[in-house]
């Protein structure tokens, strides 16, 4: 509470220096989460930073001048385009999948499709190629047995690892979005029918704005998931699908070129552009959509 | 707005092995406003949804005017509701949640925003429309329900609970707008409630629903002070259950007779259903009971007495009547002599006090 101090006018407060004021401490409970932010994510940008930035020891823009040329900007637009795709894909499949779930009628439904979510979301890397080239790889059961290599399939082509990527990335949707989709009361739903609304229009006016914020949170997952996937793109496409995270992969461990691995730090520099690229377009959008949340 | 006659006719509907409407018969006259009330699971709200085209009968009909509207799709049919919890639109801001069904059905901007502002007007919220819902007070919200409910001039307004989330002072000054709001408009109101004095309180006609079935419909006077069975007489209010004697049309209870009204069980052993208010009590030393407990409710006073054979009975007075009436004080009583129900022998029990459930 603000003194009135004896030389000051009657009544007017006076500042005693703030020594009295008791200091919040509640930020100290942030203290160690603070560490870990700046020893596993700190750190680790200020090196890649310095040395996406240095050429030859000096301070140069080079390497970012390099990673935005010929193979490495294929394969930076590759990565932007496979991301965008299994974002897209991922979200609308995961949507309705959420959607038949959440209106079931059958709760075992329910809880095994979340449980199968919760298990393939994070089903990737190694196993998830390998359990991909089995099935419908060149050589795969599926694959010999419906003769799809006679009707052009691969699955080592952009649209065959899109399909591998939506794999984990639909169910990741789904845990996404079934929390906000049980969020909508089915009183909002007959009170749009009461009000002579269709189906399409409950979801078009009230169903759809409302489950924005999250539909959009869910595509910026997703194309986050995809954008930084590298195990299982290269088990199984190696080169043939240009992607970023594989360049960055050659270019450290001189797969192809020696000398290159401030390169590949600069193709992670345009990595964190690129993401937050897609923030400077979500957080507007985002907040648009939730404006009747404030 | 006119309002229209409502008819369910033998409306019948399960759940599962639960049976939510059994047969339910009951005509609403246009424009009069009836409660229904009843126990939790006694099939009001489902005749209500009914009505509203959110749940189909297996059997039976409901009619508008005299049409058959049993299958007609929810989104087609002539009825505003105002749901229990809070339904309005959370993306919306209360004009547009008011203009909803306007927009819907592709009326101008400019006439929308007209109408949104004569109903809020109306429900008594002018300077609210550019507020979310979340930006209100659950009356406010429960307001703008109503005047979204009444935006596409409906002529059957159907009201699920509107009330029971409110607090006790705002849900009495809501439901008397709402009273007000039904007279001034004329619209056939069909009110769902589980509070006996909201229902007495407000409505032209009382339907008493138990187990899915009618028990009694009447005037609020009538229900409260001529019930037609026993539940309905334990239902809406409170009474007693005093054991007396039946003899021929007349009943022994207390030391008095009095005529009986309605249906006699094969036994003589009886109990006597009597209203607190219907037993007078004096102050007397010499006094047939004593007093247990006295709770002071503003305007009256409820004690509860204690008879000499051990048959407590509840009693309403003036609070001023009740200044020597303390607890351990003797007291006499007498019931006023009018018809009374009667019900088969139960054990010896407390008052039958009428509790409040959700349906």
């Amino acid at each position: 509470m603000a003194e009135t101090h004896p030389a000051a006018p009657a009544g007017l407060p006076v500042r005693t220096g703030g020594g009295n004021r008791p200091r919040s401490t509640g930020w100290t409970g942030a203290l160690p989460l603070l560490a870990f932010v700046a020893l596993a994510f700190g750190i680790p940008t200020v090196a890649l930073l310095g040395g996406a930035f240095t050429a030859d020891g000096a301070p140069s823009t080079a390497n970012l001048t390099a990673s935005l040329q010929g193979a490495y900007l294929t394969a930076l637009i590759g990565s932007v385009k496979l991301s965008a795709v299994v974002a897209i894909g991922g979200a609308v499949a995961g949507t309705f999948l959420a959607q038949a779930v959440v209106t079931s009628r059958f709760r075992a439904l329910r809880e095994a499709v979340l449980t199968a979510s919760g298990v393939l979301a994070n089903f990737g890397g190694v196993p998830l190629a390998f359990a991909w080239t089995a099935t419908l790889g060149n050589s795969g059961v599926l694959t010999t047995r419906l003769a799809l290599g006679e009707h052009g399939w691969s699955l080592y082509s952009f649209w065959g690892l899109a399909l591998v990527y939506l794999y984990f990335s639909v169910p990741l949707m789904v845990l996404v979005v079934v929390p906000a989709l049980d969020g909508l009361r089915p009183q909002w739903r007959e009170a749009a029918q009461n009000n002579g609304a269709s189906a399409w229009q409950f979801w078009r006016y009230v169903g759809i704005p409302v489950l924005t914020p999250s539909l959009l949170g869910g595509v910026v997952l997703l194309f986050g998931g995809a954008f930084a996937a590298y195990a299982t793109a290269a088990a199984m496409v190696g080169t043939v699908v240009p992607l970023v995270t594989l360049q960055i992969a050659d270019a450290l461990t001189g797969n192809v070129l020696i000398g290159h691995e401030n390169v590949a730090l600069a193709l992670s520099f345009d990595m964190i552009m690129v993401a937050g690229l897609v923030m400077a377009v979500y957080l507007p959008l985002q907040r648009r959509s939730a404006r009747w949340l404030r | 707005m006119n309002g229209a006659r409502v008819e369910f006719r033998g409306l019948r509907r399960t759940f599962g092995a639960t049976v939510a409407l059994d047969g339910l018969d009951l005509t609403v006259e246009p424009g009069t406003l009836i409660a229904l009330l009843g126990p939790s699971g006694c099939g009001k709200t489902t005749a209500l949804r009914c009505v509203a085209g959110f749940e189909h009968p297996d059997a039976g009909a409901v009619l508008l005017d005299g049409k058959d509207i049993t299958r007609v799709p929810a989104n087609r049919r002539d009825a505003g509701m105002v749901f229990q919890s809070y339904s309005l639109f959370p993306n919306l801001n209360v004009y547009d949640n008011v203009a909803f069904g306007l927009r819907v059905r592709k009326v101008p901007a400019a006439k929308r925003r007209a109408r949104a502002a004569e109903l809020l007007e109306l429900v008594g919220l002018p300077a609210h429309g550019e507020r979310y819902p979340h930006q209100l007070s659950g009356g406010q919200q429960q307001r703008v329900a109503l005047a979204r409910a009444l935006a596409l001039e409906p002529r059957v307004l159907l009201l699920d609970e509107p009330l029971s989330a409110l607090d006790a002072k705002v849900r009495v000054a809501l439901r008397e707008e709402i009273r007000r709001l039904q007279l001034s408009l004329g619209i056939t109101t069909i009110f769902v409630t589980h509070d006996q004095e909201e229902a007495l309180s407000v409505a032209d006609q009382v339907a008493v629903l138990r187990s899915g079935r009618l028990e009694q419909v009447g005037a609020p006077a009538e229900v409260y002070d001529r019930p037609a069975t026993p539940f309905v007489a334990e239902f809406v209010g409170t009474m007693n259950r005093l054991p007396g004697r039946l003899d021929g049309q007349e009943v022994e209870v207390a030391g008095q007779r009095l005529p009986v009204h309605g249906e006699t069980p094969g036994t003589p052993e009886v109990d006597v259903l009597v209203r607190p208010e219907t037993v007078l009590v004096t102050a007397a030393y010499d006094g047939e009971a004593v007093v247990l407990t006295s709770s002071f409710r503003g305007a009256s006073v409820r004690l509860l007495l204690r008879t000499d054979d051990g048959t407590e009975l509840l009693a309403d007075l003036p609070a001023h009547d009740a200044a020597r009436l303390a607890p351990g004080q003797r007291a006499g009583f007498r019931l006023v002599q009018r018809p009374v129900l009667v019900g088969p022998r139960t054990t010896v029990s407390p008052p039958a006090t009428a509790t409040a459930a959700a349906d």
